[in-house]
């Protein structure tokens, strides 16, 4: 045993054990999120039973069976239910019965035995509505315009071919919506503001405010054309509905317009459950959130927070190589170079929310507040830059990881090999040609480290972003198809924050717990995948350096 | 170059140790009683030597003795060095190198200057001996692609690259890594070149491939070698200078001074007794 502990065998298994521990937590955080998020599109059969109730009344059920778990006959007796049994434990259900608008709960807890046998009828339908979440039960008809068109077998094709047409209907409303009326009122906006512009420079003449009347007059004209449309589209859409048997017996008649989806999972081949669910799945990354973000996709988010990474890298990148290059080249080693290292090696170790409020009182408050004054009076006293935005939440975190680019290209310069600078200058090349022909070059790869690892920190970051300009939800993308393009003082939507957002502030936890996972493997993958790309840039430039030692 | 005050006085100082050179011969610096110090520490005693235009000039000593110091004096390398400080005159084409107006980088566009270390550039062949004209200004194709072949030929390189001109410096082989950073100081026509051991990290043959080119050089450029083989100073140089703690000792005629050293420290030197 000595001579065990002795030859050195126990420290290469602890700290090879160290290393098998951290491959497991990384693989456990993957792995569990993609577990637990990625089910969530896969249609479940949907169950029908009995349930006696307190009262001894017995009362249908149709539901998803979601969860499974033990529980003591005692508490259950405590809670009222008549148990017939000696067992110290039995089991409950979570059921996802859905009908929100008709129950009013959406997830509920059954006890195992006062449940009746479980069947999955074939012609069970699970609705995706637009509103009010799922809603599950009998196909009965389809109606148009109030009359029933088809009934029994036949309902089911008629259902799947109108729905097609009122999801293309309803995709058209919010194309027009969005982009159409979104323009005339960006358009409309922008008139005011230049009118107001004028009025404020006492520069608004007669003749500029009838021309003003006409173009507003004729943005109106378009807005009420656009409308009448909608209109139309809109009475079209509501011609069709379905009359569905829910659980308490009644018959709920739905208009598709309401609705987004709807499926047989009980009558479902795996072929078609797997298009299902990659359907679901791309509107998931592609879709726009629903129902207080619960429903939906989450797109805004993604876009939000790739857009956000880009401009904090684009920022902080030239302003952190630049301080390290005057630091490392041209400032005098010294006591006061040496203080401002440490404490630039000391910022990274503030805590973000610290970088938020000042993002929030210096960026915002202050410089937003003066821009405002400036340059955007016509709109006080709505601020443009004066409220957090994209713009200032980048800087935050351009802020925040810019001591983390000065260290890494700190350290690159100075592996740059004196020869090589030696050489430089020995043929006639100043300092400044000698670092941006030669020196620069042979530290990017360190940059592209810094920029790495800036960008790693930054897209995980969420706490800041809350004070400086992350919503719940954003009605518009910061980058659009109206002029300037890029709107920076615009609010954006950021995974990290959409998944505290769906996860704690949800109105409904159970049917978006699911969706938190989900959210949060594309977040992660999101940060591997930049990373990765700036790996392999980088990979490419030390290629080119191949030879040259420690670089 | 008759019109120089300076050269009547100089051919005929004898207080070099020996009379360096025959009255016939042009020289091209004039290093005039130069100090240098390293802070507080005196590194060169008050230098003062010629050097002739055209020939291959040998600086040896034992280590520490300031011969690579006094090298780097010629095109102000020792600038670089925050604490070192320099007293008296190198003077070039009759100019001090050391007067506040001197361009310190055109300087050492006309003395080019070799390592010990091949000192490649992680750049392309063609891009490292173009690096030079680059910064001069000179970005015309042709021009470059005329002066990289002639300086790779001049640097008996061009034949073993000639094909693979885009590859990374950084894959030649040691001595050949030499010959191109040789080829990337004459593509700026030097007039003087100096050479700081350059055979020292290298093998046998790389060797003696640098000290052929040195002697095909010399027709053209006045080559300056540092080297701490006596050999390779007795092979390659036309004159040699001993150094020994900050003070020229001896400097004369190659020949003479190896064959009949006229110091005893010298004779010491070269016979082995100490170095």
């Amino acid at each position: 045993m000595r001579k065990w502990f002795k030859d050195g065998n126990p420290w290469i298994w602890m700290t090879g054990g160290a290393v098998a521990l951290s491959l497991v937590m990384v693989y456990a955080v993957v792995w569990m999120t993609a577990a637990q998020g990625l089910v969530h599109w896969w249609p479940k059969p949907v169950a029908e039973t009995t349930f006696t109730e307190r009262d001894g009344k017995n009362i249908r059920l149709i539901g998803e069976v979601r969860k499974r778990e033990e529980v003591s006959v005692i508490r259950l007796r405590e809670s009222g239910y008549t148990l017939d049994t000696q067992d110290k434990f039995t089991h409950r259900y979570l059921i996802k019965q859905g009908n929100r608008d008709i129950t009013g709960i959406d997830f509920k807890w059954y006890p195992g035995p006062l449940l009746g046998e479980f069947t999955y009828p074939q012609n069970l339908i699970a609705v995706e509505r637009r509103e009010w979440g799922h809603l599950y039960g009998h196909l009965k008809a389809v109606k148009e315009n109030g009359t029933v068109v088809a009934e029994g077998e036949a309902a089911w094709p008629a259902l799947q071919e109108r729905l097609a047409r009122s999801n293309a209907l309803f995709k058209e409303i919010l194309r027009i919506e969005k982009k159409d009326i979104g323009k005339v009122n960006y358009a409309m906006e922008r008139l005011r503001l230049k009118e107001r512009k004028l009025a404020l420079q006492n520069k608004l003449s007669a003749a500029d405010s009838t021309e003003f009347a006409q173009q507003r007059e004729q943005l109106a004209g378009e807005f009420s054309v656009l409308q009448e449309r909608i209109e139309k589209l809109r009475g079209e859409i509501a011609r069709d509905s379905l009359v569905a048997e829910v659980m308490e017996g009644q018959q709920v008649d739905v208009p598709l317009a309401k609705i987004a989806d709807a499926i047989m999972p009980n009558d479902m081949s795996v072929l078609q459950k797997t298009s299902h669910y990659l359907t679901k799945f791309v509107e998931f990354i592609f879709d726009d959130p629903r129902e207080a973000n619960t429903e939906g996709g989450i797109f805004p988010a993604i876009f939000g927070t790739v857009l956000m990474v880009l401009l904090m890298a684009v920022m902080v990148t030239p302003l952190g190589i630049m301080a390290a290059i005057y630091m490392r080249e041209y400032a005098k080693p010294g006591p006061l170079i040496r203080i401002i290292r440490i404490s630039v090696n000391n910022l990274a170790g503030v805590p973000s929310i610290v970088y938020g409020v000042f993002g929030l009182g210096f960026f915002v408050y202050f410089l937003g507040h003066n821009i405002d004054q400036l340059f955007y009076a016509e709109s006080l006293p709505a601020p443009v830059f004066g409220s957090p935005g994209i713009l200032w939440a980048s800087l935050t975190l351009a802020i925040l990881t810019l001591p983390v680019v000065i260290v890494a290209t700190e350290e690159g310069l100075s592996r740059v090999p004196s020869t090589i600078r030696e050489g430089s200058l020995a043929l006639g090349a100043t300092k400044a040609e000698t670092l941006w022909r030669t020196v620069l070059p042979i530290a990017s790869p360190a940059m592209m480290t810094g920029l790495i690892l800036a960008v790693a920190r930054a897209a995980g970051e969420v706490a800041p972003l809350m004070l400086v300009g992350v919503v719940k939800l954003a009605p518009s993308l910061p980058l659009d198809g109206n002029f300037p393009f890029l709107h920076l003082e615009r609010k954006f939507m950021h995974l990290g924050f959409h998944i505290y957002d769906v996860g704690f502030q949800s109105p409904n936890v159970e049917a978006a717990r699911p969706l938190v996972y989900a959210t949060a493997l594309l977040l992660v993958i999101i940060i591997v995948v930049l990373n990765l790309f700036a790996i392999r840039l980088r990979n490419r430039m030390r290629e080119r350096m191949k030879g040259l030692e420690g670089v | 170059m008759n019109a120089n005050p300076e050269k009547t006085h100089t051919m005929q100082i004898g207080d070099l140790g020996r009379a360096p050179m025959a009255p016939t011969e042009d020289y091209v610096l004039k290093v005039d009683n130069l100090k240098l110090f390293y802070g507080e520490a005196k590194a060169l005693n008050g230098i003062n030597m010629l050097i002739p235009r055209n020939r291959v000039t040998a600086f040896i000593g034992p280590s520490g003795c300031g011969k690579s110091t006094l090298l780097r004096c010629f095109n102000r390398m020792n600038d670089l060095v925050d604490i070192c400080r320099i007293d008296g005159k190198i003077l070039f084409d009759s100019k001090n190198i050391y007067d506040n107006d001197v361009n310190v980088a055109l300087l050492r566009r006309r003395v080019g200057m070799v390592f010990q270390k091949p000192n490649p550039f992680p750049k392309s062949i063609y891009e490292n001996v173009a690096y030079g004209l680059r910064i001069m200004g000179v970005n015309d194709k042709a021009e470059l692609d005329v002066a990289v072949e002639k300086s790779l030929r001049a640097a008996a390189l061009w034949n073993e690259v000639k094909d693979r001109l885009q590859e990374s410096g950084m894959s030649l082989s040691g001595g050949q890594q030499q010959r191109l950073v040789i080829a990337r100081a004459i593509a700026l026509q030097p007039e003087v070149l100096l050479l700081d051991e350059p055979a020292s990290a290298l093998d046998p043959i790389a060797t003696s491939k640098i000290e052929d080119l040195v002697d095909e050089l010399k027709g053209e450029y006045t080559i300056i070698i540092v080297t701490h083989n006596m050999q390779q100073a007795a092979r390659v140089s036309d004159y040699t200078a001993f150094m020994y703690m900050g003070d020229l000792i001896e400097f004369g005629a190659t020949d003479d001074l190896f064959i009949n050293p006229k110091e005893t420290r010298t004779n010491d030197y070269i016979t082995g007794r100490f170095g």
